[in-house]
This record gives structure tokens, sequence and C-alpha cells, in this order.
């Protein structure tokens, strides 16, 4: 073999190895003709045709043509509308807490993505097309998340990443960090101790980053490195903004809290998680430009959930706050169309309002509203197509398209769409209903430490 | 002097109905009772269709009158509502309000026993009438609740409830009924699963301990009156169940378990007896139908009890079983969120029962199910006044409850949450009007 073969053959196998793990996820072409366009930043457009070409949405118009091989679907009565965005989800993640320290900066979500959780598929057949896979809530640092598209049928976990999402990152306050901290004896057991926590683990952060900025400035050439520490640097990162913050937090005084620790360490973005009681505080909020996730109804599941509102997100909106609604829950995500509804009820939201809470906002919060959140040209085709309209309670979800890709179709549904069975059960499991059990998982992971009783209730 | 009576009522009508409509600091808004008459309202009776343009009319907690051409009492306070919708108070067939208050506290819920074989606890006893959420719940529609014991065996002894009044004696709507959990042969949780072996041994066990219970129970009621019979509060309990006087609730969900349980009954022969849960149902509805045993199913907004079940098994099953011939009713086995009752009733609605059914489900269904039908469900005259009324459609999302009569009571329109609203959605900036609402050093 002469080396100019060798090399061939090498640059050959590099070229397959690079598209083997970096395969493109598939992308579609589809027109979709006369239904009612809800775009979420351009009001209902009726009789209105959408084009997509490339996994992206070409043209928005009236009369508009299939180019060649390009399918046609009729929505003609349909009502289409952005693929739907949970900013708060524990679907399709093995593991969800790390909770062996207060501080868990170093892990993410990243690396227990399970595609084959039939929870993926379901969630589609709610029109939900991105996720917001969250570390739990155990610590007050937490872990990265991961923010998704449903690409359900795909069994490479990376094929379900959302490709060029900023990085986000898990914090907790109050009741949950607090709760585990006691049963281990160990700080923090008190919202004191959580502000200090943050604060000290912050100003670590600043020292760190001030290692190595003097270190890399440095011209001896004896210059000895100092020690690379994940934990550190993820840390440095979010004082640098390129980590965007999404804090599990319930009442007022401790998002008071959160924002004036943030405001000191010069850190710009932040968006609170439940947030039950950031109606209290929404000015604060405000001023500070912090962003809000919230539930449309959860209450009274704890204490510190108590004393909360359902017009919790109305009064957050009303006063300026961008807000979304979310779902924490593998049950909840299937209709956060009715869940987004509800803000009608408690709060008089418009359509376009009340759409966006479970669209563009959380996609501002997540920092993908470049690529979705909205029908405009240019964007992302992530799709769900309704017969009634979305927030009416008796809107079945028809089709769910992820980059002009189809993953849900309600006529062609077989019962079974499961991509993976346990080989060792040999009968299938049975699992029934109890209240605030098997869909809520903020603090799976963590039983360990709290007995499972404890856990049913503690998002 | 009469004449001058009724003037003064309705001076004082007037004045009482002026300061319901404009709460002031610190001013508590109370329940009204008397004589009202709702107008120029579409009615919704249930049981005998849809009047247009209806009066309905009220009368020391019952209804007087009901129809298009109905005259109006001269002593009744009338209340037009022109444009809006009359339907019978939503009946949540099954959850713990009442005696759960906060979810993570033990201190805070009276729903569980010590024990697995408790049915004399009663959960009327506990049912505490102050309980934030029950106000939270009654202005969203959900006029009556069956509010259930949970866990072990024999949990208790469940309680139909309207969520108005004092004393759990005031809200007590007239029917109890004992709980049952029946032995699963499904696997167990997500936090801990059993093998099969364990299931078997575990159900067997059960079904051992269920049917020495009852046939104790079966020989008390032979031998109650006779001398020399001990104290047995827990079997004494069961007795009323066994002569046919109080129904007898069965939880049961997987679709084996509900085949067993139907086959248990019928070997013991009790005559009222109600299937719950039933979350599985649509597998096994033509057997249910057989068996004649009504169900109260749900939660309807749940995810499938198998992961190789279509996504919407949960939604579908009530019209499914409705449809096999099943008398339906639902429930929301939720505390502070079975205001969202007509929400369940909605997606049973979208995905196969209909909208009339649904309705049925979780009014008359509901009433006749827990033995309450003559008196509650349904607008009809001589049943008592547990309604409200609606900007339309109560299972549209958007849709609002405007008015609310229960037992008679025309109950304020206020709870917590509306409370908090009001203060919260234009707060006052704070003491310093000077000041900025937070300092921020931001870059």
């Amino acid at each position: 073999m002469t080396m100019k073969t060798k090399n061939i053959l090498l640059s050959l196998l590099l070229v397959l190895c690079t598209s083997a793990f970096a395969q493109e996820a598939p992308k579609g072409d589809v027109l979709f003709k006369g239904g009612t366009v809800l775009t979420i930043t351009n009001g209902a457009l009726e009789n209105t045709d959408v084009l997509v070409r490339d996994g992206k949405i070409s043209r928005i118009g009236k009369g508009l043509r299939a180019p060649n091989g390009v399918e046609t679907v009729d929505i003609t009565g349909k009502f289409l509308m952005p693929g739907i965005i949970d900013a708060h989800s524990h679907i399709a993640g093995s593991a969800i807490n790390e909770g062996t320290s207060q501080v868990t900066a170093e892990v993410s979500m990243e690396d227990v993505v399970d595609p084959y959780d039939v929870s993926i598929y379901r969630a589609l057949a709610g029109g939900v097309t991105s996720i917001h896979l969250m570390h739990g809530s155990a610590n007050v640092i937490g872990g990265q998340n991961e923010t998704m598209k449903l690409r359900w049928g795909q069994t490479d976990p990376d094929m379900l990443r959302f490709e060029g999402a900023p990085r986000t990152i898990k914090f907790a306050l109050g009741e949950n960090p607090t709760r585990g901290a006691r049963a281990r004896g160990i700080q923090p057991q008190s919202r004191m101790g959580i502000e200090m926590m943050l604060r000290n683990s912050f100003s670590e952060a600043q020292e760190y980053e001030k290692r190595w900025k003097a270190y890399n400035a440095s011209k001896d050439p004896k210059k000895v490195a100092p020690e690379y520490d994940l934990r550190m640097q993820t840390l440095v990162d979010i004082l640098n903004g390129e980590v965007l913050v999404h804090c599990h937090s319930y009442r007022a005084d401790e998002i008071y809290m959160l924002l004036k620790v943030f405001s000191d360490f010069n850190i710009p973005r932040l968006t609170f998680q439940h947030a039950n009681e950031a109606y209290k505080v929404a000015p604060e909020l405000a001023a500070f430009g912090a962003t809000a996730s919230v539930f449309a109804d959860w209450w009274a599941y704890k204490l510190e959930v108590y004393y909360s509102t359902a017009y919790n997100a109305a009064i957050l909106h009303e006063n300026g706050v961008l807000t979304s609604i979310n779902s924490d829950s593998g049950e909840l995500i299937r209709h956060l169309f009715h869940e987004a509804a509800k803000t009608q009820k408690y709060g008089n939201l418009s359509d376009d309002e009340a759409l966006a809470m479970i669209t563009l906002n959380p996609a501002k919060q997540l920092g993908i509203d470049n690529r979705v959140g909205s029908i405009e040209v240019g964007k992302d085709a992530d799709i769900a197509i309704f017969d009634n309209h979305p927030l009416s309670i008796y809107a079945v979800p028809q089709m769910t398209f992820v980059d002009g890709v189809k993953y849900f179709d309600i006529n062609n549904d077989k019962a079974d769409q499961r991509i993976y069975i346990d080989p060792e059960s040999s009968i299938e499991e049975v699992t029934l209903f109890e209240k605030m059990d098997y869909n809520h998982r903020c603090m799976e992971g963590a039983a360990i430490f709290f007995g499972q009783n404890l856990i049913n209730h503690q998002h | 002097m009469k004449k001058l009576n009724s003037y003064l009522i309705a001076c004082l009508l007037t004045i009482v109905s002026t300061m319901a409509i404009a709460q002031e600091d610190d001013q508590v808004l109370k329940a009204e009772y008397g004589k009202f008459a709702l107008t120029n309202a579409k009615i919704y009776t249930v049981t005998k269709g849809v009047i247009e343009n209806g009066t309905l009319v009220i009368n020391n907690g019952i209804i007087e009158a009901v129809g298009a051409n109905v005259q109006i009492p001269n002593d009744a306070k009338v209340i037009d509502v022109a444009g809006k919708e009359i339907y019978p108070g939503m009946i949540d067939g099954g959850t713990t309000l009442g005696l759960n208050e906060i979810g993570s506290i033990a201190e805070a819920q009276d729903y569980r026993e010590y024990g697995a074989i408790t049915p004399q606890m009663e959960a009327l006893t506990a049912v505490n009438p102050n309980a934030v959420t029950i106000p939270v719940t009654r202005v969203s529609g959900v006029t009556t609740v069956w509010t259930m014991p949970q866990g072990g065996v024999l949990p208790g002894t469940a309680a139909a409830i309207n969520l108005f009044g004092y004393t759990p004696d005031q809200m007590y709507a007239g029917q109890r009924g004992i709980v049952m959990n029946f032995p699963s042969t499904a696997g167990g949780r997500r936090w801990r699963r059993l093998s099969e072996d364990e299931i078997k041994k575990r159900q067997e066990r059960a079904m051992k301990e269920i049917n020495e219970t009852w046939d104790k129970a079966e020989l008390y009621a032979k031998i109650e009156n006779a001398e020399d019979v001990r104290n047995y509060p827990e079997i004494e309990a069961l007795v009323p169940v066994v002569k046919g006087e109080t129904p007898i609730f069965i939880e049961v969900n997987a679709a084996q378990d509900i085949l067993n349980a139907i086959e248990w009954i019928k070997g013991r022969g009790y005559k009222q007896v109600v299937l719950t849960g039933v979350a599985e149902g649509w597998r096994v509805a033509d057997e249910i139908a057989e068996s004649g045993y009504p169900v109260i199913a749900g939660p309807v907004q749940a995810i499938p009890t198998r992961s190789s079940d279509s996504f919407d098994a949960a939604y579908a099953n009530p019209g499914i079983m409705s449809k096999a011939g099943v008398k339906v009713a639902l429930r929301t086995m939720d505390n502070e969120n079975a205001r969202n009752l007509p929400y369940h009733a909605g997606f049973a609605a979208a995905y196969g029962m209909g909208k009339e059914e649904a309705l049925k489900a979780i009014t008359i269904n509901a009433a006749e199910i827990l033995g309450v039908g003559d008196q509650i469900g349904s607008i009809e005259v001589g049943k008592k006044a547990n309604f409200f009324v609606s900007t339309g459609d109560p299972f549209e999302t958007a849709t609002k409850i405007t008015d609310l009569f229960i037992d008679g009571y025309k109950v304020p329109m206020t709870s917590r949450h509306i409370r908090l609203y009001d203060e919260f959605l234009n707060r006052a900036t704070g003491v310093d009007k000077t000041k900025p609402a937070i300092e921020i050093k931001k870059k």
C-alpha cells in the first residue's frame, strides 16, 4: 500500500466516522394548506398556507403551491400553531437528581437523555415539540439542563438535542434543598443558609477565575496551571452569562433574595421556575428583567405553595414580567394548551398572550426564540395542528412536526408506540394512578435521603 | 303592615346586595338566604332539557319553580342573568377535600388512619368546613364532593358534602359509604416494582384478609341483637353494607382486578355497590355493563396505565364505558384542584363521551350513584338549590362562573386566590414611592 492510498483510506475513514458521529437530524418539506394559522407574533391568519422547506418555514400566505415532490397536508378547518415548548420537564431523563452535594454544577442532563421514554411520544401527542429536561431540585446549585427537540424514534440521545441552544442550569431554593440538608445534618437548613451557599459559591468561582486569568496572563516560562475544576468553571460561565440560570423557587422572599444575589454578582439573566409567589414581587421581577415559568394552577401540595393564586401568571404578565406556563409532569405536558387557556379564566389574557405562554415566552427563557416559538418565515418548522382552537377544551391534537418531519399523526396512531420493550418483563406493568406520584420527579433520586413517603409532593 | 314588611325586606336586600358588589377593606362577604328569582337565563336542567330565556325561583333553599313562563314572586330578590347559563352544581365523585389542607404536612392531613381495616373512621368528622381549599373549589362551580378516607384495605366511611356550611353536619349532603381498596394484581409504582410472585402473594394475602373481615361482618349482622355480643366497631361499621342499607365503594383499576372485584361482590351478594377509579374499565366495559354496577371514573386527565396503551386511554375511558351501557360519574381524585372537575369532564367529552353525557356524569349521574339524586344533580322543582351561573359552556376553560348557590345559599364569589389577585395585580410599589422596586447593579 502506497503512502498515498493509505492517506486516501485514512481520510475516507475519517469522513465515515465524522458522518457517523455528527449525523444531521432529519428535515422535512411540507405544505400546510388552508388552515387558521396562529402565528403568536402576528395574530391569527385565517385560511392561510404555510410552506416548509428543508425543515424551515419558508413562506406564509394564501394560495401557495406545493413545489415538485413536496407533500400537501390539507388543514382546512383546522388550527396550526407553533410547537409547544415546555420550559420545565423531567420526561426522557434516566436520572434526575445528583444529590450528593449541595453544589453539583459539573453534572449535566445531557448524559442521561433517554430516547426510549414513551412519554416523549405522548408529549408529541399533546402538540409539544421541545422540552427543557431539567435537573431536580434536591440541591441549591444542581446540574445543567438539556434543551431538547422531541424527535421520537431517534435512538441516539444526541439526535434529540436542540442543537445550538444555550446552556442552562438548575438552582433550587426553599423547602427541597433545606429538607435534604436537614436529613443529612449539613448546611443549608434555612433560607439564610441558601443565600450564603450561593454567595460563597460565586465568590469561590470568582477566585478560581482570577487564578486562571493570572496564569493565562503570566509570561513566566515556569508558570504552573491552576487545577482545572469543572464545577468552578461552570459557575464562572454562569457569572459570565454563558449559562442561563433556571431557579426552582416558590416564596416571594427567596425570589427577592436571588434577585439581590444576582444583582451583586452582575449576572444579567434569570428565570424563576414554579415561582408560585412571584406575583407578590412582580414589580421587582420586572425591574430586574427576570422571567418566570409557572404552573397554571397547582398549589397547596406543600407549605411554600399554600399562599398561591391561580392568577399568578396573569399578575406577572400584567406587571411586565415575561412568563411561561410549564408542566413539570409527564401528564400535564400532554395538555399545556389547556393549561395556557387557564390564564383566560384566571386573568382574561388574549388568545395571543395565552398561547405565547407555551410557545414564544418559554423559547425566550431558553434562548431559542430565534429558532422556534412562533410561525415566522425562517424559523424551524416545529408545528402542531389541532382540530379546534387549541385554547378550547375540545381541542384534540391532530399532527405534530419537528423540523418539518411528522412525529405524531392521530390518524396513524397505533396504540403501542414503544420503541423499546424490557425483555425481562414478562407481563406488562400496570401503573395505577396515585396523586402526585408517578409523574412528579423533581425530587426523584433524592428519595434515599428522605424516605419514600415524603417524595410524593415535592416539586 | 305586611306590605311594609316586604318593603323593608326589599330595602335590606338591596343594601346587602350592594355590599356584596363593593367589598371594602375589612368587610366580610356573607352568604344570603331567602327567596330569589334568576331571570332571562339559558337553563340546562340536565334531566328536563334546556330552557331558553328561563326563570328559576328559589325559596328557602329549594327550587320552587323553573321554566320559560314562570311567575316571579313579588318578594323575591331578582337577579337578571341575561346572556348567561345556569347549570346544576357540579359533583366530584372522589376527593379528599376538607380532609387535606397542605399536601406535604402530616399535621394538615386527616384522610388516613392507622391500620388496614378501619371502616368505622368517619370522613365527615374530620371535614374542616373552613379549609381554604373549599371556597377555591366552589367558585369554579363544584358544589358537592365525595370526600374519601385513603389507604389500607377498608380505610373508612366517605361522605357526600356540599361545599358550604359552618359545621360538617351543615355540609353533609345526605350519603355516606364504606370505601374498600380491592387487592390489586397490578405491579406497584415507579418507586418500587414488585415481581410477579410478590404481586401474587400480596394479592392472596389481601384477599384472605378481606374475606375474613366480611365473613365476620356477615356473622355479626346475624347476631348483633343477641346478648353478650361484644363491641367490635370496625366490624359493626360493615353491617349496614351486608344488610344493603349503605353502599360500598370499591376502588379497583386494573382490568383483571375489575373482573375479580365483580365476581367477588356477586359472590357476596351485597346490594349497593359502586366501582371507583376503574382506570382500565375500557378493557372490560361490556363485563362492567353486564354487572349492572355503576362507576365513578377518574381522574380523566391521567397518563395511561400501561406504557403500551394509546396516549388517550385515560381520556377515552369514560366514553367507552358509557357507550357500553355503564352508568358513569366522574371524579378528579384531587384535593386543592378538584376545581378542575369541568376540565376532566371536558376531556372525556372531547374524547368520545360527548358533551351531554359528560355533563350528566358530573351532575345527575354522580348524584344518583352517590344516592342523593332525589335532592341534587339537576334543576328540578323540589330539589335543593345547588347550581351556578356561568358565562357559557362550563367545560370551556375560559368560561367564568358568576353566581353560585349551594343548599339554597347565595354564596359569595370569593376565595383566597381571588383576594390575592385583587391585592397584587396592581400592588403598591412600597412605603417610599421615590425608591425603585429593587436596587440593581446589573452590567
